[in-house]
């Protein structure tokens, strides 16, 4: 049996935060660290949840908890390893949560070495599709489409240009010993797969899909349900990486649709219906990627 | 156990530390101001499902004798716990 409501630590580790009502990222942080204890050592780079974890003297995380640089992540984590280990510690989970700009872009280098060198670590990426911190620019997981404060939307260019990028596959590609994508909208899922990659030992990394009410223009209520539908509607997904295959977790038969979900969000409020193609498009291409390069389970 | 308010505010020279180190869990202000609406719980309908206490962003929800309680002082407000209670025990009522 996975972890669930009910076995879940009672503890609190995330407590009294200042993020913005309704805050996707900010459950992401929480349930993770009821699942992994107080033995876990999180890190955290520039960006949302260590600007609204740490504001001395409010400090959020019960937890020991630290603040690296920005691209920093996967380093301070490797050395938060390397330190405890050198002391013979051994009953520690390191765990990094770091924001899509923290780790699909400046972040990259070093989560690429910390997997090269497979040091024992947990990566987090929660990903709410901008710089949120900085007031919504574009980042490389930003979805076509999307409007932000770098990719405007006006006459001659509607949103994001580009399609966000495969941070799963990225991560998998190094042969990592484990690697996941998950939603704040599956909770339950989320929680497992934290669970059983605290389990590995090696390197993991976890996508969590983390929506922000204020940069997706939804109402603060409206987080956990956009980011299940997002998965319904076949525009994120549910897999692993293990053991050098890939496993998709949930294949809907039938994809709830595009259009209901693009058009409840501020961000996509200029998008027309030829923009709405494009996106259904690239969704249906994918997901023939996916049905024949990952197993089902 | 959760962080919990403090009484001291550090905030002499002695008092704030040279490191950028101090106690995990160290609160000193409260959320609450942040409301405009506010989650009520309706006991008799409850059925103690857990489903707010896990979605809840601020984990301010605990089950108390198979019921949801909400601790006020750092609820946001965000209606969250509602759109997740099935059973429909939540509703949220203005601030005055
Ligand atoms: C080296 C460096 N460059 C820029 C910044 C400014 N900065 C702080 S947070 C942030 C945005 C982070 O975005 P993301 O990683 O997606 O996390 P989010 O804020 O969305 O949670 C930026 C650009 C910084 N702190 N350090
Ligand atoms: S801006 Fe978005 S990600 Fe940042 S704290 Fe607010 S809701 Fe969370
Ligand atoms: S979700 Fe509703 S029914 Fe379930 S515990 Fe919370 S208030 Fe009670
Ligand atoms: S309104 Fe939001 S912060 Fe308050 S109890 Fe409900 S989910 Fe938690
Ligand atoms: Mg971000």
């Amino acid at each position: 049996m996975s972890i669930n409501a009910k076995t879940l630590d009672k503890t609190e580790y995330f407590y009294g935060h200042k993020a913005c009502a309704g805050c996707g990222g900010s459950l992401a942080v929480r349930i993770a660290l009821k699942v992994l204890g107080k033995r876990s050592i999180a890190v955290l780079p520039a960006g949302c949840m260590s600007a609204v974890g740490f504001n001395f003297p409010q400090l959020c995380f019960g937890n020991n908890a630290i603040i690296s640089t920005f691209a920093g992540t996967a380093s301070m984590l490797t050395g938060v390893y390397a330190g405890l280990k050198a002391q013979g510690i051994t009953d520690f989970q390191a765990v990094g949560f770091a924001g899509d700009g923290g780790t699909a872009d400046i972040g990259l280098q070093a989560l690429s070495g910390a997997i090269d060198r497979n040091d024992d670590i947990l990566y987090i990426c929660y990903d709410n599709e901008a710089y949120m911190n900085t007031g919504i620019q574009k980042s490389s997981l930003t979805p076509f489409g999307a409007k932000t404060t770098t990719t405007p939307a006006g006459k001659n260019i509607r949103g994001n240009l580009r399609q966000k990028k495969n941070m799963f596959e990225i991560a998998a590609a190094h042969d990592i010993p484990y690697a996941a994508t998950a939603s704040i909208g599956y909770i339950n899922d989320f929680m497992a797969k934290v669970e059983k990659a605290s389990k590995i030992r090696g390197t993991k990394y976890i996508h969590v899909i983390a929506p922000c009410p204020t940069g997706w223009g939804v109402a603060s209520d409206q987080t956990v349900d956009i980011a299940k539908e997002v998965v319904d509607c076949g525009l994120w997904y549910l897999a692993e990486y293990e053991n050098g295959s890939f496993k998709i977790n949930r294949r809907p038969k039938e994809f709830s649709s595009v259009e209901e979900y693009i058009r409840r969000q501020g961000r996509f409020k200029h998008l027309n219906d030829e923009d709405i193609k494009v996106i259904i498009d690239s969704r249906d291409k994918k997901w023939e990627a996916i049905d024949k390069t990952y197993s089902l389970q | 156990m959760r962080p919990y308010l403090r009484e001291k505010i550090p905030s002499s020279i002695d008092e704030i530390p040279s490191a950028t180190a101090y106690e995990a869990g160290y609160l000193v202000t409260k959320n609450s101001g942040w409301r405009n609406v506010r989650p009520v719980i309706d006991t008799a309908t409850c059925v103690g499902c857990q489903n707010c206490y896990l979605y809840c962003p601020d984990g301010v929800i605990s089950i108390e004798d198979g019921k949801a309680k909400i601790d006020y002082d750092f609820c946001k407000g965000c209606g969250i716990c509602r759109t997740v209670c099935k059973p429909g025990a939540i509703r949220m009522e203005a601030e005055k």
